[in-house]
């Protein structure tokens, strides 16, 4: 069978939480086979085939080079590239549609003469070839696209791939990259800050809460995170809410922020333009909770309250607490 | 410093953006405008400009002949110059090819920093700037939200910026020459003044044709692109759903249909 490789991202020394879900998608077409890119003083090699070899990859080829942890996508460039050569039989190449993730797939098709394919929600095999589905336009419309030439490499939008790879013998192959002379970025400092919150991530979150201009200020902008954790929800926002300082801006949705698809999308004061909903019009129910009738954000609501947020989301957070016991 | 900018001509996101079934390619009959981050790219390019005496900023774009209205916006904020890619033997491209042409106008012409957008509104793939990076062999800092660039006297100058990751970000350094792309943060764009749009009429466009950049004549066009569209089909409206005045009791009607839709 023919192996399609999957880029591992480490993040701080531990497998990104794509993982399993690479690994998934992978097995869907092919042989699993890990890439991962390593610290020579790192010496986890051993640990990183076990890891992976239980998500199901059958080989693992690490990479490892001095200092990669602080060069920009092209040490992962070179990992991959390095290890289509010594596959010898690669039928794709999948990564994560993470920053990372997305800039490394392009590179690597440059490299090999491989098709780009981004942001897929859902990867088959099919007679032809390797089918890929994505969304245009916010969900607008759903596109399935082939590959004309080249091996396909694709990045893949987390959380849209149900299911496990069956455990493989996670093999390890070291991998040399030291002739690779492409120009690096360096990372000069890292502000990250991974999982400290207990909240779901957006893009992954089966209910997601989101807050616009209409919460007025950063702190009024609190009652969008109660009614969050009272769900178990994740928090979104509109970009008139960012801009305004209420939240951060990875916390934005929408056409220029995340797009995302929840079983449960709340949104409060949210006008409900069309860029915003070009994020989240694909969600399976939608409320919204806006004093304008007119709002556009009603045009896509299962369920709409006109009405003031600030006396009906903490009546709702406390019907939620009540239900919940 | 010599500057590219990169921008490109996209369906309006405030209008009805559709794709022809029957090319299965986005249908730009509509409204088209120069994509917002790309207006913020020219910006990021004039403040370089600004801070660097003697620079000078080429705006290029790859589109059909409406672009040029692209080209024109950005001359009248401020850039100098244009290069405008056109030729029906591009139609279709996908970046794959569009990366090709746009590094085959770019090579050869000793830019030491080239801005572009971080994603497209109509693709959003994000990946031509990455794709430059690679077959310009430059350095690549992408997704920045800041952008500083020192020019070096008499050395190679250097690029800092702050690259926005889904954690939150990371600073990044390296050496001119580079590609950068920016993140929606990075400026607002200025408004063009009635100079600048008098003066936009004015500066010079360069045209280049397929057979003007030097690339190998089978890779070029729909029917020799490396992804092939196969399928399209649009999303049924949603219907319509139910619509209260708040009472008194909204909260708790919501909270009633969360649970009847065992949502809580
Ligand atoms: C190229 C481009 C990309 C964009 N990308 C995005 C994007 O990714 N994400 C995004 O969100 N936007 C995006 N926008 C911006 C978008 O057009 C809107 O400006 C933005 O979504 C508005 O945010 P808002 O709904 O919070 O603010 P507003 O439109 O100001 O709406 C606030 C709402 O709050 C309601 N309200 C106020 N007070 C209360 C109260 N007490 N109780 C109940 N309701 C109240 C008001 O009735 C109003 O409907 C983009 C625009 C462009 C041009
Ligand atoms: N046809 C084009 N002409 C000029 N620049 C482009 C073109 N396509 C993409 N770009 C640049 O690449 C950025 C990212 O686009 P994309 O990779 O399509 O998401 C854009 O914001 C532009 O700066």
């Amino acid at each position: 069978m023919t192996q399609v490789l999957v880029l591992v991202e480490l993040v701080d020394g531990a497998l990104d939480s794509s993982t399993p879900e690479l690994l998934a998608a992978a097995a869907q077409l092919g042989e699993p086979a890990a890439v991962v890119v390593v610290e020579p003083a790192a010496a986890l090699a051993a640990e990183l085939g076990a890891e992976l070899g239980a998500l199901g990859a059958g080989i693992v080829f690490v990479a490892s080079r001095e200092g990669a942890g602080s060069q920009l996508v092209t040490p992962q460039v070179a990992a991959l590239e390095a290890a289509v050569a010594a596959s010898g039989d690669v039928s794709a190449v999948i990564v994560s549609n993470s920053t990372d993730g997305r800039e490394a797939g392009a590179r690597l098709a440059i490299r090999i003469d491989g098709a780009y394919q981004s942001d897929a929600v859902g990867i088959a095999a099919a007679d032809g070839g390797i089918v890929v589905t994505q969304q245009a336009f916010g969900g607008s419309y759903t596109v399935t696209a082939g590959t004309g030439r080249g091996i396909p490499v694709i990045s893949l939008r987390p959380h849209s791939i149900e299911g496990a790879a069956p455990a493989a013998a996670g093999t390890v192959r070291e991998i040399d990259i030291s002739g690779d002379t492409a120009v690096t970025t360096e990372i000069t400092a890292r502000h990250e800050q991974t999982q400290v919150s207990e909240r779901p991530s957006l893009q992954t979150a089966d209910i997601v809460v989101s807050g616009g201009r209409g919460l007025g200020s950063k702190e009024k902008f609190e009652l969008v995170e109660q009614l969050a954790d009272s769900l178990g929800a994740a928090v979104g926002a509109s970009r008139a809410a960012v801009d305004a300082g209420y939240c951060d801006h990875n916390m934005q949705v929408g056409q220029t922020g995340v797009t995302v698809s929840p079983n449960l999308y709340i949104a409060l004061g949210i006008s409900g333009a069309i860029q915003h909903r070009a994020g989240m019009q694909s969600a399976k129910t939608i409320i919204a909770i806006n004093r304008d009738a007119d709002s556009p954000i009603f045009e896509v609501a299962d369920f709409g309250v006109v009405g003031d947020l600030f006396t009906v989301v903490p009546q709702l957070i406390d019907a939620v607490n009540a239900r919940r016991g | 410093m010599k500057i590219a900018v990169l921008v490109k001509e996209v369906p309006d996101t405030w209008g009805d953006r559709r794709i022809d079934p029957s090319t299965k390619r986005v249908d730009r009959s509509g409204d088209v405008v120069i994509d917002e981050i790309n207006e913020k790219a020219v910006e990021a390019a004039l403040l370089v400009k600004e801070a660097n005496s003697g620079s000078d900023v080429t705006v290029v774009t790859m589109g059909p002949a409406s672009a040029l209205d692209a080209i024109r916006k950005s001359l009248a904020m401020g850039a100098d110059r244009g290069i405008h890619i056109i030729d029906d033997g591009f139609t279709g491209s996908d970046v794959v090819q569009t990366s090709a042409a746009l590094a085959a106008a770019l090579g050869g012409r000793d830019f030491d920093l080239v801005i572009t957008g971080n994603e497209s509104t109509d693709g959003r793939s994000a990946a031509v700037p990455a794709m430059l990076a690679e077959r310009l062999g430059v350095a690549q800092l992408t997704f920045l939200r800041t952008l500083t660039v020192s020019a070096g006297v008499g050395s190679a100058g250097t690029v800092t910026g702050e690259r926005v990751t889904a954690e939150g970000h990371v600073e990044l350094r390296a050496a001119l020459p580079a590609l950068v792309s920016v993140t929606e943060q990075i400026a607002e764009a200025r408004y063009p003044n009635f100079k600048g749009i008098m003066s936009a009429k004015k500066k010079p466009v360069e045209v280049l044709a397929l057979a003007d950049l030097s690339l190998p004549a089978g890779d070029t066009g729909a029917d020799n692109s490396w992804s092939v569209v196969a399928d399209v089909t649009a999303r049924p409206p949603r219907s319509g759903g139910t619509i209260i005045k708040d009472d008194g009791t909204a909260g708790t009607q919501v909270a009633d249909f969360l649970a009847a839709s065992k949502l809580i």
